[in-house]
């Protein structure tokens, strides 16, 4: 079945549209953005049978309700969140059927920040230079997700609803270590610069998908002046002359130029977008 | 002599280079052949920025990235990019009073100069123009502004640029133009790109 809209009741704190975003670009000066948490939003996919790269929402903190035109198969991953589909409660983490006018409820996650919502056949918004993604820092993709607002559903499916009932998974650690692999580029940072890691760091409030800000230990540097400014990843640590650790997330600024500690290894950028502000973290060089 | 080229985390590259020349001249090479699996190419000040998609492409790329050279930097061939200005900018009298000469002689200075884009980066479409006079080379506000308005053409260090939407920004402003830097309906939408050549041309209002 294709057509089909899914109406925004409510968006909750931050609810946009991602997808596995527009790298290659960096020579326009645009930054790779989509899903922040990329495991999760493929798997949310994969659930619901859509071809890879269909555009889903990004929920941040739950608090998302949304009214289907159609009959139509969901699933939400990421963020372990309650899930109510037409008032019935759904389990998170498996393929979730919502009847024809019926409302999608997405609450409060008991841990992590981001929920994913794959939509059968995806959400079809025009794409903004080859992605559907919302890139906060550059204002390029769709709005922030409002009430009332109206997407269309899209017919992109690869494949049947997965027939599962949940997918089984490790629930979200209460203080991740998130590994990093340092840079190795001499004259940057005091000799013991890395001890400060030995206690955990505190996610400040002024997080968002372009970066979270850390705080705890400082980072002693070797010097206070700036790099050149220099391309970054998501994943790179930059430690500004405060000496509180900042990491960019899929959002980031395609260059910068505070010293850089290190980039943190691909198995723990999942991990790393599930952490909510005031949680508490370890970085470990590995 | 081989290349600098440093691990930056499971996926990319970083090879370091002596300045902006250097990294444009090495990021032209490294478009025409890229190695296998590159996602993205970051061309910055002093280095080149390589994007795998794995790790065994970053692992397989390392060596053969390492065994290149810089190739002879080539100045003056990228395509040149007429921007009309009209210096008018907010900062305009504050920059010549602080750099002890007279308007006419800042935007002399500035407007007969043909800049290369170096890289871009801030905000999309945004292009470090370097060769900027050294007589004009000033750090950037104290406080920057909350609000530059779109197509300001500014300073700040050893380049100039044009702002191309309206955003926050510390650079001293000597003008506007009115040339969209930034527009999502042409194809590439960034009007400028590294190694472009561009001259302001000054009009009167």
């Amino acid at each position: 079945m294709t057509g089909g809209t899914l109406e925004i009741v409510r968006p909750g704190p931050l609810t946009t549209v991602q997808d596995n975003g527009r790298p290659g670009l960096a020579r326009l000066g645009v930054s790779p953005s989509g899903a922040c948490d990329r495991p999760a939003y493929q798997l949310a996919n994969r659930l619901v049978g859509n071809t890879p790269n269909v555009a889903a929402l990004e929920v941040t903190l739950g608090g998302l309700v949304a009214r289907f035109s159609r009959s139509c198969w969901v699933a939400v991953t990421g963020a372990p969140a309650p899930v109510v589909s037409a008032g019935r409660a759904c389990a998170p983490y498996g393929p979730v059927f919502v009847p024809a006018g019926g409302e999608l409820k997405i609450g409060v996650p008991a841990a992590g920040l981001r929920s994913y919502l794959a939509v059968r056949g995806g959400i079809a918004v025009p794409p903004v230079l080859g992605s559907r993604s919302t890139d906060t820092l550059t204002g390029i993709g769709p709005a922030p997700l409002q009430a009332g607002q109206i997407l269309p559903i899209g017919d992109a499916t690869a494949g049947p609803v997965a027939p599962i009932d949940l997918v089984p998974l490790a629930p979200l650690p209460q203080e991740p270590v998130i590994e990093i692999q340092p840079l190795r580029r001499p004259g940057w940072f005091a000799d013991n610069a890395l001890d400060a890691l030995r206690d955990s760091y505190r996610v400040s409030p002024d997080t968002n998908r372009i970066g979270m800000r850390l705080q705890g230990n400082v980072i002693e540097r070797a010097r206070e002046d700036e790099l050149p400014s220099e391309g970054h990843v998501a994943g790179t640590v930059q430690v500004p002359p405060s000496g509180q650790p900042v990491i960019f997330l899929a959002d980031h600024p395609v260059t910068g130029g505070y010293p850089v500690l290190g980039i943190v290894r691909a198995r723990s950028l999942p991990l790393l977008a599930q952490a909510r502000p005031g949680q508490r973290l370890r970085l470990r060089v590995t | 002599m081989s290349l600098r080229v440093l691990p930056y985390g499971e996926r990319a590259l970083l090879i370091e280079v002596a300045d902006h020349h250097e990294a444009l001249a090495l990021y032209d090479d490294i478009r025409r052949e890229p190695p296998a699996g590159m996602v993205d190419l970051v061309s910055a000040a002093a280095s080149v920025l390589v994007v795998l998609d794995d790790e065994e492409s970053a692992a397989a790329a390392a060596p053969t990235l390492r065994s290149r050279s810089i190739p002879p930097v080539d100045r003056g061939v990228g395509a040149l990019v007429e921007v009309p200005a009209r210096y008018d900018g907010a900062d305009l009298d504050e920059v010549a009073a602080t750099l002890g000469m007279s308007v006419e002689e800042v935007v002399r200075r500035h407007e007969t100069t043909e800049y290369v884009v170096a890289f871009v980066g801030f905000a999309p479409g945004f292009a470090y123009l370097t060769g900027l006079d050294p007589a004009l080379h000033m750090p950037r506000r104290d406080v920057p502004r909350t609000r530059v308005p779109t197509g300001s053409i500014a300073i700040a260090g050893e380049y100039t640029a044009v702002y191309p939407r309206e955003s926050p920004g510390g650079w001293r402003l000597l003008g506007h133009t009115t040339l969209e830097m930034w527009d999502l309906d042409r194809e590439p939408p960034a009007l400028l790109q590294p190694g472009m050549r561009v001259r302001f041309r000054r009009v009167t209002p």
